[in-house]
């Protein structure tokens, strides 16, 4: 049965191969006869243009006068439509390539689409066509590069980077010195060997050619560093190394380019170098801090246009490439620290939906250019006019492998003593291994001023390069670096007893720190906090409270929290009484037992997810590149657990409904299909004192939820200090009453329990409402507003959530 | 401030905690001026209270256990060198040849002893168990800190 199954699977990828091959042929073959019309002005299937009505026509005798029917204007949509076909071509590879899960194992995707458009180029170049002019400078640098960075800026794991900064500033900037000039003056000598016919090129061309190519790039690289997984420092130092050495690089680059052409250089030039050098790198981060300020300035005032306020994230970020590309500073650093320093203000600023908006087109855009990139890389590479010189390209590539082995050799030797976590000879290989170059230096190759007299040599040298990286190094990677074992994330490491206990130990540390006085790490972050809250937070941000984060990380945990209840319990609860039956001694049976049961097993599991918001960090900060932090899985895991407690709880609950309505219901808290968001607050106003309810209405929104979340938040933690127990059940009354008076409405189930499994879900789901919004077809007439009007709502409703608790907790 | 560390800090004795801590002797020395500073009875011993006047260790949800390992069993007070015995603990650890002649006792800032000390840190009545209450009260003090934001750049 099973095996009828899998060749039903078998059968079924293989036709899909086979029809995606074909149509990629198709459209490849499509696209070489549309470009053609240009070059004669009249088709076989082609009327005259539709101008026939006022010009006289060719031909006479037909047709006279009569409108046109059928015409045909090709040049008029040509750009945006081979644009669109290429873009559809690129992707339909990705998706064959997915289709056969193995391939992309063990050969990244970045070789698949060079491949592709290896094949591409072959037959465009059969039949003497020329390719559309994508890789050219300006295109690449203005269109198709900045997607790609503001891709890595903005999904930068930040806590990992701050932390490593150092190391990945010097490998950055001192590891590409290395390398260029090791490369440059090593060409150089090879040059001077008669035998292989390079002698013309100089030591400035060679240093230019180095320079070029000794900079990692991180498309590639992390390509395949994330199907294979290796540790946090390791990519978060190629990560860094790759993104940051694009200061170096513009420096140099221009540097060379200028002394290109003069006959010495002198010691002046090698200053100013330098001093262009700082003003490149500094000039990039100033002028992406100030972009990403205005830009989260403006997103404070957004709230009534939600729906452009992805827009701002796109255009600042662009703006800030813009601008410094035009003062020829390094525009990568720019949008770089543009994205990091506006994704903190703008993610609280917006709506969720804005929020999931802006990630998804960021990725996608990503994605695109990422794969357009590659694409284009194989077709151009047979298209262009080639120079080979087997000894300068063999040269090159052996010498670029040799510095980039020995640079990471040198440096790791002289900053390993200054880190905590030091890198292993196997980290360093896998260092210097993933040392992919890609695209970037391949562009630059192509702007290659023309009075360099060995262009061709040069471009040719690089994409041998690039694609013996890309290739070479790309497939064998990942076989190395399992055979190495080199320290691989290991997910399941990060256990809750893992992430408590390093928990502890910050505090600890930290706290060690301030008794010595010493300025540790956490002191700067302390510092930077402080005036963060003080000053840029007031700014910045919509509503400054400084429980807002809280509201944020609260959610993250309660992700995790459901994560680790599906996982250990099966998304059951007939499985948690293990837990239970552990905490159960001290407290009294007042309580009917189900209820205690779950109340019990939330109230371990929400102390220890409290303490677990770095798990998701860690793990979502290295999920695929290809996919969002992933947000979809916890979803799902979620709605499960959703779905079973409250199957395990129907018996108490005197709805009828079935599960998938409840569900449904439960996201937008109150608000049942035809009722109104008037009625359901002044629902909530007629339930007794609940003193958080002034807090709600001080905070001038409407949260319907947040009166669900409220109670049961303050119970929690009147719950952890394990003394009271009598008082859950009376907290529990006033829901029940609440509940009860709303049942009416068709709310969820009015048992205590469920209002705290609610309201901890109620906080999720309004992570995940707005995604989810799309799919209910049960309540269109409330999906427009309900969800916008909450997001007002999520962050003061949030707060007084927390600051209730907390001064509870301080009282304990 | 100079002149009171050079009259009640003796060669010898920055020798001795030398040789048991590993501490470098500018280490010591400025350490000392710290311990000195927090000293406000001026007579050459920490108490608790003079702990808990540091500010960042009051709002540090594990500062009085942090306190309380800094005085060993019954105690109320420390000496400059039970001082710098706690504080040895934090020192990065060596490689192992390098301490090869040093006496039988481990070295302070040794694994084992870190451990031991992070061990301690858990338990509270000092029966050298952590029972599950323990565990939990770790969990619910850094529970109250998240709710302060100390932290931030998740």
């Amino acid at each position: 049965m099973e095996r009828f199954a899998l060749s039903v699977e078998r059968t079924k990828t293989w036709v899909f191969c086979m029809i995606f091959l074909l149509l990629c042929c198709t459209t490849g073959k499509c696209e070489l006869k549309e470009p053609k019309p240009t070059d004669s002005g009249i088709f076989e299937t082609v009327k005259p243009f539709d101008s026939g009505i006022e010009e006289p026509q060719p031909f006479p005798e037909e047709e006279y006068g009569n409108l046109p029917v059928f015409t045909m204007d090709y040049a008029r949509i040509q750009i945006p439509f081979e644009f669109t076909l290429w873009v559809l071509l690129a992707s339909f590879s990705k998706i064959g390539f997915h289709i056969y899960q193995k391939i992309t194992i063990w050969i990244p995707e970045s070789c698949l689409l060079i491949a592709i458009g290896l094949i591409v180029g072959a037959i465009m170049h059969s039949v003497k066509e020329e390719p559309p002019a994508v890789l050219t400078s300006n295109v690449f640098f203005l269109y198709m590069l900045p997607p790609i960075i503001l891709d890595s800026g903005y999904f930068m794991p930040t806590r990992p980077f701050f932390e490593n900064i150092g190391t990945v500033l010097w490998y950055a900037v001192v590891g590409t010195l290395w390398n260029s000039i090791g490369i440059g003056l090593s060409l150089f000598a090879i040059c001077q060997f008669e035998l292989f016919e390079v002698q013309d090129i100089n030591l400035q061309e060679n240093l230019l050619f180095a320079s070029i190519i000794s900079a990692v790039d991180p498309v590639a690289a992390l390509n395949v560093f994330d199907d294979v997984g290796v540790n946090e420092q390791i990519y978060i130092v190629i990560f860094g190394e790759g993104l940051f050495n694009d200061a170096v690089t513009v420096v140099l680059y221009s540097m060379f380019a200028f002394l290109a052409d003069m006959p010495s250089i002198s010691s002046t030039d090698v200053f100013l170098g330098v001093a262009r050098f700082f003003v490149v790198g500094i000039g990039g981060v100033l002028f992406g801090v100030l972009f990403g300020f205005v830009a989260a300035f403006t997103s404070r005032f957004t709230s009534r246009v939600r729906e452009i306020e992805p827009l701002f994230v796109f255009m600042f970020s662009y703006l800030a490439y813009l601008v410094a590309e035009l003062f020829a500073i390094s525009s990568i650093m720019a949008i770089i620290t543009c994205a990091i320093t506006m994704k903190y203000y703008v993610e609280e600023n917006v709506s969720q939906r804005s929020c999931t908006t802006i990630r998804h087109v960021v990725k996608m855009l990503a994605t695109v250019s990422e794969t357009l990139i590659f694409f284009f890389l194989g077709v151009v590479t047979i298209t262009t006019d080639h120079e080979w010189n087997w000894a300068y390209v063999m040269f090159t590539l052996l010498f670029a492998f040799l510095w980039r082995g020995l640079g990471i050799l040198v440096l790791t030797q002289i900053v390993n003593p200054l880190r905590t976590i030091r890198f292993s000879l196997k980290d360093q290989f896998g260092l210097a291994y993933g040392g992919l170059r890609g695209a970037i230096c391949f562009a630059l190759a192509f702007t290659l001023g023309d009075n360099i007299n060995r262009k061709n040599l040069f471009v040719t040298a690089s994409i041998a390069l690039i694609l013996f990286t890309v290739f070479v190094q790309g497939i064998s990677i990942r076989p190395i670096v399992e055979y190495i074992k080199i320290r691989r994330t290991n997910k399941d490491l990060n256990t809750i007893n893992v992430e408590i206990h390093t928990r502890t130990m910050e505090h600890l540390i930290c706290g060690v720190e301030d008794l010595c006085g010493q300025w540790g790490h956490y002191y700067w972050k302390d510092k930077f906090k402080k005036f963060n809250d003080r000053i840029l937070r007031r700014i910045l941000l919509r509503d400054n409270t400084a429980e807002s984060s809280i509201v944020s990380l609260y959610k993250k945990l309660e992700l995790q929290n459901a994560i680790e209840l599906f996982d250990t319990s099966m998304g059951d609860i007939s499985a948690a009484p293990s837990i239970v039956s552990l905490s159960d001694e001290k407290k009294e049976a007042t309580r009917p037992k189900k209820k205690f049961k779950t109340g019990d097993i939330l109230k371990m599991h929400d102390i220890l997810a409290k303490n677990m918001y770095k798990i998701r960090q860690r793990t979502t900060a290295f999920t695929n590149k290809y996919s969002l932090p992933d947000d979809s899985r916890t979803r799902e895991i979620l709605i499960r657990r959703h779905a079973s407690i409250r199957r395990s709880l129907r018996a108490e609950s005197f709805r009828e409904q079935p599960a998938q309505n409840i569900s449904k219901s439960l996201r937008y808290y109150s608000l049942q299909p035809g009722g109104s968001l008037e009625s359901a607050l002044s629902l909530r106003r007629r339930s007794p004192a609940i003193p958080e309810e002034d807090l709600l209405r001080s905070s001038g929104a409407s949260p319907r939820s947040s009166s669900r979340s409220l109670i049961p938040m303050t119970r929690l933690n009147t719950i952890t200090e394990q003394t009271s127990p009598k008082e859950p059940p009376a907290a529990a009354a006033h829901p029940l009453a609440t509940e009860n008076r709303s049942s009416l409405r068709g709310r969820k189930a009015p048992v205590a329990t469920p209002r705290r499994h609610s309201s901890n879900r109620a906080d999720e789901d309004e992570v995940f409402s707005e995604n989810q919004a799309g799919a209910e077809e049960q309540h269109p007439p409330t999906q427009g507003w309900v969800p916008e009007n909450r997001d007002p709502g999520l962050n003061e409703a949030g707060n007084p959530l927390l600051r209730q608790s907390s001064q509870r907790s301080w009282r304990t | 401030m100079g002149s009171r560390a050079s009259t009640l800090l003796r060669e010898e004795e920055i020798e001795e905690i030398k040789k048991e801590t590993g501490f470098s002797h500018s280490q010591i020395t400025r350490l000392y001026s710290r311990f000195t500073s927090l000293d406000k009875g001026e007579n050459g011993t920490l108490s608790r209270e003079d702990f808990q006047r540091i500010p960042e260790l009051a709002i540090n949800p594990l500062g009085d256990r942090i306190i309380n390992a800094f005085f060993p069993e019954g105690e109320d007070q420390v000496n400059f060198k039970g001082f710098m015995r706690t504080l040895a603990h934090f020192r990065p650890i060596e490689d192992n040849e390098k301490n090869k002649n040093l006496p039988a006792s481990e070295p302070l800032n040794s694994r084992t002893n870190k451990l031991l000390f992070a061990f301690r840190l858990y338990d509270l009545d000092r029966d050298n168990k952590i029972s599950r209450d323990e565990l939990l009260q770790v969990l619910e003090k850094v529970d109250v800190e998240q709710k302060m934001s100390i932290r931030f750049l998740h």
